[in-house]
């Protein structure tokens, strides 16, 4: 069997190493499928949505499918679109997202994804949920308005043992991401940083600096997200 | 039977109030008073935020001045951080700072000049309303609306280069500054295409003195005799007396110029002032403490900085510095309507500065935040446009604001506002039956003289629908007027 494997996006051609997941091959080929939950080295989840894309006729999120041969995979379409942005919308009112004075704004991927798919306003009524701030962490805030519970923090920042320094505490619409109690102490401020950069919105914030990055040089300032992918010069085979 | 008459909402100002006219039996004015009408609650919701957030989230009080919020909060931050108290930023954060706050200054005095005050000027307080405008001033006037709009734009560019935005940027951080000046930046500043040169703003900025004295010459009624009241003035001034926008200490002078706070450090200011509330408004009342509620109120603004300044450090505002003292022989100017001298003289000497600062290389490179001991309690007090302005914070151990108190410019000046609304209600509405537009008006201008920004949020130009109600002595509504 081939390692390589042959399907289309919307109609073009691409080819891949098999077993990839769809969002990675079409990384590869030059094509960006809008990810949130989704974090290169990171066992994927598939929770968000965002990554919904039509294999074959059928819904899939592109993060969690390995790519086969012969697949047919609709990505830029106009119902998968408005999909991706009636997510988008619903997670700006289910949470408290005060972009104005989030020092994450402009590195913001949630931000970012509201900006490319054109929301001006979110369709559903704001919920206005009461959330706390924690600032008890000598080393991070955890702002929980702004959480979107992609589990990121917990898949990618653990201690030395694999251990996960993040965890959800409660269920249901009550539930949130918080710094394990018990292993709190091993957040340094090298994997502070790191959560503070897994993190796709601005609930993980570490403490005492912000804003030092100026307007105009933040990552999606200038350019949309996923234009790093769809400027990216690929070699046909 | 007593009147109360209400003006409501007032126009060309920045938000919304309303003035209401108290008449007796035989029609003689008992009271007047401003009232600001709205209400915002910064001071509470600003508890339980990050400290280093507030420089960014406390501008959002305004979008006309928000770079003077942003940068007094800062300043406060400074002091949390232990950066020192306004002397202890590296050069490049101060002067970078500094630049911000001179383009904002000169953004806004030319916005209030061209835009809101010059109307009442060019066409008479009593000029048919429908003329009263900015369009008309571009219609007859093109070259001064030019300058006006090209002024504020070359002040907005000032302060995208520093802080990232020409609205509610980002760059004052605790303890200094988050960017450098670039050279292309540096060098559309000082010599760019179009309007955008700094020696032509200092020259526009002489002309529009000049052509306010010329007007000053031809109508000296209106700019010495209207509304005029004996009244303290306070502002910061640097150490040595001359006049400082950014950074000094606490000075205020009596209507007669005698010193009666002594230039104190600011990071006390609760010692030397405190804020009364009164029923009717949602502005409190600052006073100076040691003379009482009564009679310690005082002015702030450009018409105060003028009067408890020695002189000014740059030659050609200095100059026109000299010319005011002059006039005003040696004393302070009790003149409202000398506020739009006073706005000229420091549109001038902010485009000094600002060429000044262009030619620094410390705002090319060098380091940009400096951070010392943490403390838990800040002051950070800046002469915004409308006069100083106080923040002041204090933070938990886990970082968070735990106390906010914020004193605008605008609330500095309420007394005096009140004052002057007294004064030509009294002159214009006494014994009168019929209220006319252009006593609406002279009250309205009294008002702007301040250039008040009574919301410190928004920004209203034009014509808004102003109500007049009169009331009878038992408060039942006889007469209402509406203007659109």
């Amino acid at each position: 069997m081939s390692q390589f494997v042959r399907f289309t996006i919307d109609g073009t051609e691409c080819m891949s190493t098999r077993g990839q997941y769809l969002v990675d091959a079409a990384r590869d080929n030059g094509v960006y499928i809008p990810t949130l939950c989704n974090f290169p080295g990171v066992k994927p989840k598939g929770g968000c949505r965002i990554c919904t894309v039509r294999v074959n006729g059928k819904l899939m999120t592109a993060c969690t499918t390995p790519v086969a041969e012969g697949m047919s995979i609709e990505n830029e379409i106009k119902d998968i679109n408005e999909l991706r942005k009636s997510i988008i919308e619903l997670l700006f009112i289910e949470g408290n997202h005060f972009c104005p004075a989030c020092e994450k704004s402009g590195n913001c991927e949630l931000q970012a994804l509201a900006y490319r798919f054109r929301m001006l306003v979110p369709r559903y009524p704001y919920q206005f949920p009461v959330r706390r701030v924690d600032a008890s962490h000598p080393r991070i805030i955890k702002e929980q308005n702004r959480c979107i519970l992609c589990k990121r923090c917990i898949r990618a920042i653990t201690d030395e043992t694999g251990r996960s320094i993040f965890a959800y505490r409660r269920r249901s619409a009550r539930v949130e991401v918080v710094v394990d109690p018990k292993l709190g102490k091993q957040l340094t401020e090298e994997l502070a940083q790191k959560a503070m950069d897994v993190c796709p919105v601005g609930s993980i914030i570490v403490k005492e600096k912000g804003f030092h990055v100026p307007i105009g040089e933040r990552k999606y300032d200038t350019t949309p997200i996923g234009s790093d992918i769809e400027n990216m010069q690929i070699t046909k085979i | 039977m007593g009147q109360k008459i209400t003006i409501e909402p007032v126009t060309r100002v920045e938000g919304h109030g309303k003035v209401t006219i108290h008449l007796d039996n035989e029609g003689k004015i008992e009271q007047t008073r401003l009232h600001i009408v709205e209400f915002r609650g910064f001071e509470r919701f600003v508890q339980g935020r990050p400290y280093w957030e507030m420089p960014v989230l406390v501008q959002r009080l305004c979008g006309i001045c928000p770079v003077s919020h942003h940068l007094a909060a800062a300043k406060a931050m400074d002091v949390i951080v232990g950066a020192g108290t306004g002397e202890g930023l590296t050069p490049t954060g101060e002067k970078m700072r500094r630049l911000m706050h001179y383009g904002q200054m000169f953004q806004s005095h030319s916005l209030h000049f061209f835009h809101l005050a010059s109307p009442d000027l060019l066409f008479g307080i009593d000029a048919d309303p429908l003329k009263r405008n900015i369009i008309h001033v571009a219609l007859q006037h093109r070259d001064l609306a030019v300058q006006g709009v090209m002024m504020r734009k070359y002040g907005q560019e000032v302060i995208k280069a520093t802080a990232g935005k020409k609205i509610h940027g980002t760059g004052a951080i605790p303890g200094g500054i988050n960017k450098h000046l670039t050279e292309e930046e540096r060098d559309y500043l000082l010599h760019g295409d179009d309007y955008m040169d700094i020696d032509k703003m200092v020259s526009w900025a002489q002309d529009a003195i000049e052509f306010f004295k010329e007007y000053h010459k031809k109508n000296k009624a209106v700019i010495d005799g209207f509304a005029e009241f004996p009244s303290s003035h306070l502002s910061l001034v640097r150490k040595d007396g001359a006049l400082d926008l950014y950074h000094g200490v606490l000075r205020a002078v009596d209507s007669e110029g005698k010193k009666i706070l002594h230039d104190v450090d600011y990071q006390e200011y609760f010692r030397y002032i405190d804020e009364e509330v009164k029923s009717w408004s949602y502005m409190k009342f600052p006073y100076l403490k040691e003379i009482g509620k009564k009679s310690g109120w005082y002015t702030v603004g450009p018409l105060a900085r003028m009067n408890t300044a020695e002189f000014i450090d740059t030659p050609l505002a200095q100059k026109e510095f000299e010319l005011f003292k002059q006039y005003n022989g040696g004393k302070p100017s009790n003149k409202p309507m000398h506020s739009h001298w006073a706005r000229l003289i420091e549109i001038l000497h902010t485009a000094e500065k600002m060429k000044q600062l262009l030619n620094d290389p410390d705002l090319m490179e060098g380091e940009l935040v400096t951070r010392g001991t943490k403390k838990f309690e800040g002051v950070g007090l800046i002469e915004a446009p409308r006069g100083t302005l106080f923040h002041h914070y204090k933070i938990g151990e886990n970082d968070m604001i735990t106390m906010a108190n914020l004193i605008v410019s605008t609330t500095n000046n309420n007394q005096p506002m009140n004052e002057a609304v007294n004064q030509v209600a009294v002159r214009v509405m006494t014994g009168r039956k019929e209220i006319t537009e252009g006593m609406m008006n002279a009250v309205e201008v009294a008002i702007r003289a301040y250039d008040p920004c009574l919301s410190c949020a928004t920004h209203a130009i034009g014509q808004m629908p102003l109500e007049f109600e009169v009331y009878d002595a038992e408060a039942n509504l006889i007469e209402r007027k509406f203007k659109h």
